[in-house]
């Protein structure tokens, strides 16, 4: 369809201000994160350093609770996404493959997951765990993370079970091969682009986690990366602007590095996943 | 799905309870998990709301029936929470939608920037929300940030807003945030939806000489209407519920202007340790998302009919 000069000007100007609207803030922040304190400080700030430097990451990296604080969010978010991918595979297989009863209870299940505010799970959990004196321990998030991020990761993995062709397994089960042996060299090697970009999704959603770890964390040596980062916010009498923006976008590397390669596969997963499952 | 299922040939797809049978086994890793930690938890969570539990060791739990419900309706503060909630929900769902919907279309027309700007698009959503507000606290910052320095350089103010720290301003400026963050998620959805749309529909109306608004409204809106209706509840509820953003924002000031439920919520258990009160405020909102859920389904169930 050919469309007119007039129009096409008016649409390169509206997806022109929908680019600033969305990478003006980005600019804005690693900018800062490269600026000198005098700079941010003028009255006239300007878009781009003038002349940019990187002490303000040496300066965040020397910070001791910041450097502590990624080991954690680092730990706790690989760990997670071990978990999910170990406990969800089998049930995404099942979820996929077999008419079984559970399967609506679990579908179900993950709704409700999705529905609830997080309120009426975190003050129970919190009551769980406290005898069990998980609360406050790095394994304690682990396994409410993995609980957490297990709805979105069945979600997603079902839809990439039912996208593998039942006629390879089928094939396999004629040859002989039980379910456990199909499982394993069939279905998984194939699946492993839609593990991947699960995997990708469930460490995404540990590294950026919150609230749960407000409440659950109090040590000052167990706290992940975004309650530290909060806790520079707060106490803002003090806070080096020029670090706190390093070690913001320094958080954000790692989501944003797993989300080139998702990009693609996780919006193809959400809605096979939506269709399929 | 289902249906192939069914209608596999009788050797090659197991019975029924050969099915449930292994279905059980491939479930038992995740089962004790999940029952421990989400449902087992969402149940009492439930319960706590009708009872008077506080936190502390050893302090006893005792059945108060409909005690915290009569005390939070008594509140003013929840109240305002429950105002400020409705508004945020409300304003960041819809005007979030009409601009995706608006960019979606503009995407889906094969524009040079389409494949910047569907990547750039879901940046928003994968950044940890902590560094979103603090992102946007060092752009509205009253002395320093570059939001006033445009507007002060276009003459639009003469003085310098403190955004996030009026009570006029703060609610606006915590929506916009609401907005940039939203926004690219549900255009990437509406977009992957519009490209399902079979284009020989488009061909044969405008061989009938249908306007592109005629092909809009009755093409593209009705194909559209389920990623519409999913996108826009699901963005109602998370938005109904969320709690970081906001909380690293303004922690739900000045003056309580930003008070969203779960912030409300929140400082009542963590602060305050009113642990059953929080759950009864919990309880109320799953109240107000099934009813809404309700309204969804029997509409939906209505037009399917």
């Amino acid at each position: 369809m050919r469309t007119k000069p007039a129009i096409r000007s008016f649409q390169y100007v509206a997806v022109g201000l929908y680019l600033i609207f969305l990478g003006f803030p980005l600019l804005w922040l690693i900018s800062t994160s490269l600026k000198s304190p005098r700079e941010f400080a003028s009255i006239t700030p300007s878009l781009l350093p003038k002349s940019p430097q990187i002490s303000n990451y040496t300066e965040a990296l020397q910070e001791q609770g910041l450097i502590r604080s990624m080991a954690n969010s680092l730990q706790i978010s690989i760990a997670t996404t071990i978990l999910v991918i170990v406990v969800s595979l089998p049930v995404a297989y099942a979820l996929a493959r077999f008419r079984s009863r559970l399967r609506p209870i679990t579908n179900g299940w993950i709704l409700v997951s999705q529905v609830f505010p997080v309120i009426l799970i975190v003050i129970p959990l919190f009551m769980i765990l406290r005898p069990l004196h998980l609360t406050n321990t790095i394994p304690g998030v682990v396994i409410v993370y993995m609980v957490w991020s297990m709805p979105f990761a069945l979600w997603m993995l079902q839809g990439y079970v039912a996208a593998v062709p039942r006629e390879l397994e089928e094939a396999a089960a004629v040859d002989g091969a039980g379910r456990a042996r199909t499982i394993v060299s069939i279905v998984m090697p194939l699946l492993r682009p839609g593990l991947i970009a699960t995997a990708m999704f469930t460490f995404i959603s540990a590294w950026n986690e919150f609230f749960f770890a407000l409440v659950l964390l109090q040590d000052p040596q167990l706290k992940t990366l975004p309650l530290v980062l909060a806790r520079f916010v707060g106490a803002e009498g003090q806070v080096q602007i020029g670090p706190l923006a390093a070690a913001s976008v320094l958080a954000t590397v790692p989501s944003l590095v797993f989300f080139a390669f998702l990009q693609r596969r996780l919006t193809s997963g959400l809605l096979s996943g939506a269709v399929k499952g | 799905m289902s249906t192939m299922t069914a209608t596999r040939p009788k050797q090659k797809s197991p019975g029924r309870p050969k099915q449930n049978r292994e279905a059980i086994y491939l479930f038992l890793p995740a089962l004790l998990p999940v029952l421990l930690l989400s449902v087992y938890p969402l149940i009492r969570g439930i319960l706590l709301g009708f009872t008077d539990a506080r936190a502390g060791l050893n302090v006893t739990t005792e059945f108060i029936g409909f005690d915290n419900f009569t005390r939070l309706l008594q509140n003013d503060l929840f109240w305002a929470s429950f105002r400020i909630g409705l508004i945020w929900t409300i304003a960041v769902t819809v005007l979030q939608f009409v601009a995706a919907l608006g960019l979606a279309l503009l995407l889906n027309a094969d524009l040079r920037f389409r494949g910047v700007a569907r990547t750039l698009a879901l940046i928003p959503w994968a950044m940890p929300p902590v560094v979103v507000a603090i992102m946007w606290r060092l752009l509205l910052h009253p002395t320093n940030g570059p939001v006033n320095g445009v507007l002060q350089g276009l003459n639009i103010t003469d003085h310098p807003i403190n955004w996030l720290g009026d009570f006029n301003t703060a609610l606006p400026a915590v929506i916009v945030v609401g907005i940039w963050v939203g926004m690219p998620m549900t255009t990437v959805t509406l977009l992957a939806g519009l490209q399902s749309i079979d284009r020989s529909l488009y061909e044969a109306a405008a061989v009938d000489g249908a306007s592109t608004w005629h092909q809009f409204v009755h093409i593209t809106l009705p194909q559209l209407k389920t990623v519409i209706v999913a996108i826009t509840s699901l963005d109602m509820i998370w938005n109904f519920n969320s709690f970081g953003l906001v909380y690293v924002l303004t922690a739900g000031g000045p003056g309580g202007k930003t008070m969203l439920p779960m912030l409300f919520a929140y400082n009542e258990a963590f602060r305050y340790g009113n642990f059953g009160m929080a759950a009864a405020m919990g309880d109320v909102m799953v109240v107000i998302i099934i009813v809404f859920l309700g309204f969804y389904l029997r509409n939906r169930l209505r037009s399917e009919a």
